[in-house]
């Protein structure tokens, strides 16, 4: 055992500097050159930052394009999904309350087209997209408390549905703070 | 639905596609041949020199064992110290407080282990320090281990015979700077670019355009996320893992990652095929692999994907799949390939979290682990699955009534009696471990440890039963996902799960080892008629049925327990 302490201590202290300190560094170095320097794209609305582009945020006023339930709250000094299983009985009674809240706000919905991310918990707590279903669904809301046509914002919505890359790589969404950073501006 | 179905495929095939490509490169790079790598050369040689070692010594099996658990002993002791005294340290913008005791066992234990099994959670349970001087280098490390005792192995199957296993320094260096560091740098590239934060600074506080004040963690993340997917580590920056928005913001990185989780280890089956000069045995273990991935991956696409029939049952529209614990942007379909892909590896990274799966698929990435040897971790899964082939082999000799032979060696008993305790111990540790948490859950509820073992289970019933069978199940497997609802940053889960890891990290890496320096110490006989085929398709039918009653006898029960309760108690 002996003979190999002394390499395993050298050979430690050497892969130290390149994994640890260059490596990290020379990303860091990459990352200035990246959108947003390397420290996440951040969006501003008159000059002032309202949020990141990639993490969700809290939108449960009626104005506003809701986005989904969050088990962190949208905190995101933090992460977390909800961790429920499929048929815990507590958890199918959190997505009923959900599904009432949901049509209490949104009246003349109908339950069987709530699409289900709209009453679900996303893995991060932090998901900063919806299904553009979930979108739509809730124009009659957003365009009522707005004065707004229907039609005026469903374009909008129209406008902010990302198409997934070549077709078949990923999945329609719509990114809820861009959606509503727009949604002030209609008015 | 199906074009999410199409984009996963090609996925696979684009991964396969560069597998083979890389797996030539790897036999060419310990070889010892000219790889467009080669300006490394004088970095390599500096390395050697400064620290005293000299590459071309060879080493025996005990040798390079000794090697390997000298320099990995060394690790343990100072990353759990790091991480004690984390907070008096620099670089902790957070101001982030030190692990205890336990939860630095368990932390270190799991990173040195290549498992990752997290029960703190990145964001208030490490420093900027700890997560680049003991996470992130330990991923480097831990994988090149892993490729450096695979390569022993091969050394053993290549030489008629020999007691030369190479040399463990020479190798573990050169699968860093060969191999994990040049790839990390080009993913880490991708991430940055794509929005994964890289820089230092600490939490930002914001407020949003609802008027809330919210702080966002940030920190050098871009780099550990590279190392996490390629060293089949799986040890997230931020807790939520690879579901977090700055741990994989968009499906371009979410495909860029998948790819990395396989790719090292895909690329070894190839690697062995070109090392040690026989394509079609490599073809078949591919096939084997492949076959059961392919049937895993149906399952979980379709349960997934089908959506949760109880929540169909309160009438909402399901069209998006199971939603819950995954995020719109990845979609059901390639989270469900998500979570085959990171259990087949030992890599255990999340992109949607595995305790919100449906029953069934959740017990398949269970099985997925449980088998642990479908592509496998970085070069551990080739020597697990090594033990299944010993086995196989074993039996189809009993069957013909001739000594069994493996690559012109005589397979005896003390090489079998190594593959069957390697077999046992992680079914022993599986079922032991939630044996024992279940009789504490349910004799000793109020034990007085940090969580009571009765706040434990975030799910009642079967799924409750599934995520302390998760826990062990992921631990033996160094695979390090877990069915996070389970309250696991206590005494009795951080060390329970602790010495799970360390055990099932290095006796099956002991075990293959060993087998391949006896055997290569062994007298070669030719092959000749009566030769027992390896490279045969009929020797890969034989190696699926030893999987099967192999995890089949030894899981079903536990199984039965959790996941398949579970999918009854919704179907009755």
């Amino acid at each position: 055992m002996k003979k190999y302490i002394l390499p395993s201590i050298k050979l430690t202290l050497v892969l130290l500097v390149i994994c640890s300190v260059i490596y990290p560094l020379a990303i860091a170095g990459i990352g200035k050159f990246a959108p947003g320097g390397g420290k996440g794209k951040t969006l501003s609305v008159n000059g002032k930052i309202v949020g990141y582009a990639d993490i969700g945020q809290k939108f449960d006023q009626d104005k506003y394009f809701w986005s989904r339930p969050s088990a962190v709250a949208y905190n995101a000094a933090g992460s977390a999904g909800s961790n429920k299983g499929p048929t815990n009985p507590d958890y199918l009674k959190d997505v009923q309350s959900k599904i009432d809240t949901f049509l209490a706000h949104n009246p003349g919905v109908k339950k069987e087209d709530i699409p289900v991310d709209m009453v679900t918990y996303s893995g991060s707590g932090l998901d900063p997209d919806i299904s553009p279903a979930g979108a739509y669904i809730q124009v009659a809301r957003v365009a009522k408390v707005r004065g707004l046509t229907k039609d005026k914002v469903k374009i909008l919505v129209d406008e902010h549905i990302e198409k997934p890359f070549l077709g078949f790589f990923g999945i329609e969404k719509v990114n809820v703070l861009k959606l509503n950073i727009d949604l002030d501006k209609l008015n | 639905m199906s074009m999410e179905l199409v984009g996963v495929v090609l996925i696979f095939l684009i991964t396969v596609l560069l597998s083979y490509p890389l797996g030539r490169y790897l036999a060419k790079v310990f070889k010892g041949e000219k790889t467009i790598l080669d300006f490394m050369n004088p970095v390599e040689k500096w390395i050697f020199r400064i620290c005293g070692i000299d590459p071309r010594k060879s080493m025996n099996w005990k040798e390079f064992l000794k090697a390997m658990l000298t320099i990995n002993l060394l690790w343990f002791v100072y990353g759990f110290f790091l991480l004690i005294f984390q907070d008096k340290l620099p670089l902790n913008p957070d101001g982030n407080p030190g692990q205890t005791p336990d939860l630095a066992f368990n932390s270190i234990v799991s990173f040195v282990t290549n498992t990752n099994l997290q029960d703190y959670s990145g964001e208030s349970g490490a420093t900027y320090l700890t997560q680049l001087f003991v996470f992130t280098f330990l991923q480097f490390t831990s994988a090149a281990t892993g490729i450096a005792c695979l390569i022993a192995l091969f050394n053993g199957l290549k030489e008629k015979t020999t007691n030369n296993l190479g040399n463990f320094w020479s190798i573990f260096v050169k699968s860093i700077t060969r191999v994990l560091l040049p790839l990390s740098v080009i993913v880490a590239v991708i991430l940055v670019f794509s929005g994964s934060p890289s820089s230092f600074d600490g939490k930002e506080t914001i407020i949003t355009m609802q008027g809330d004040t919210v702080q966002v963690s940030r920190g050098p993340a871009a780099g550990m996320i590279a190392i996490k997917q390629l060293g089949t580590n799986g040890g997230g920056y931020f807790g939520a893992n690879s579901a977090h928005p700055l741990e994989n913001p968009n499906y371009f990185t979410n495909m860029v990652e998948l790819i990395s989780i396989v790719l090292i280890s895909m690329a070894s089956i190839f690697a062995l095929g070109f090392y040690i000069n026989k394509k079609k045995f490599a073809y078949v273990i591919f096939g084997v692999m492949t076959f059961f991935f392919v049937l895993f991956c149906a399952n979980n696409i379709y349960f997934e994907t089908k959506g949760n029939p109880e929540l169909d049952k309160l009438g909402i529209s399901q069209q998006a799949g199971n939603m819950e614990g995954k995020e719109v942007r990845f979609g059901a379909a390639s989270t469900a390939y998500w979570s085959v892909i990171t259990t087949s590896t030992s890599n255990g990274s999340v992109n949607g979290m595995h305790d919100s799966l449906m029953p069934l698929s959740g017990g398949v990435v269970m099985l997925d682990m449980m088998i642990n040897a479908l592509y496998g971790g970085v070069g551990v899964g080739l020597l697990n699955y090594f033990i299944y082939i010993i086995i196989a082999v074993f039996i189809a000799g009993l069957m013909v009534g001739r000594t069994p032979e493996f690559m012109g060696h005589k397979v005896e008993a003390r090489e079998v009696k190594i593959a069957a305790l390697v077999t046992l111990l992680c079914a022993f540790l599986i079922k032991g471990g939630t044996a024992l948490a279940s009789y504490i859950f349910v004799h000793h509820p109020n034990a007085d440890w940090a969580v009571k073992p009765s706040a434990w289970l975030n799910n009642p019933g079967n799924h409750g039963f599934s995520e302390m069978l998760y826990q062990y199940t992921s631990s033996t497997a160094n695979n390090g996902s877990g069915f996070e609802g389970l309250a696991d940053n206590n005494i009795f889960w951080n060390v329970s799960a602790g010495i799970v890891m360390l055990l099932a990290r290095f006796l099956p890496i002991i075990g293959p080892v060993a087998i391949a320096g006896l055997l290569a110490n062994k007298k070669y006989i030719p092959e000749s008629s009566g030769t027992l085929k390896t490279d045969s398709v009929t020797f890969g039918v034989m190696t699926i049925a030893v999987i099967v009653i192999v995890t089949a006898l030894s899981y079903f029960p536990p199984l039965a327990l959790g996941p398949i309760a579970e999918y009854l108690g919704i179907h009755h």
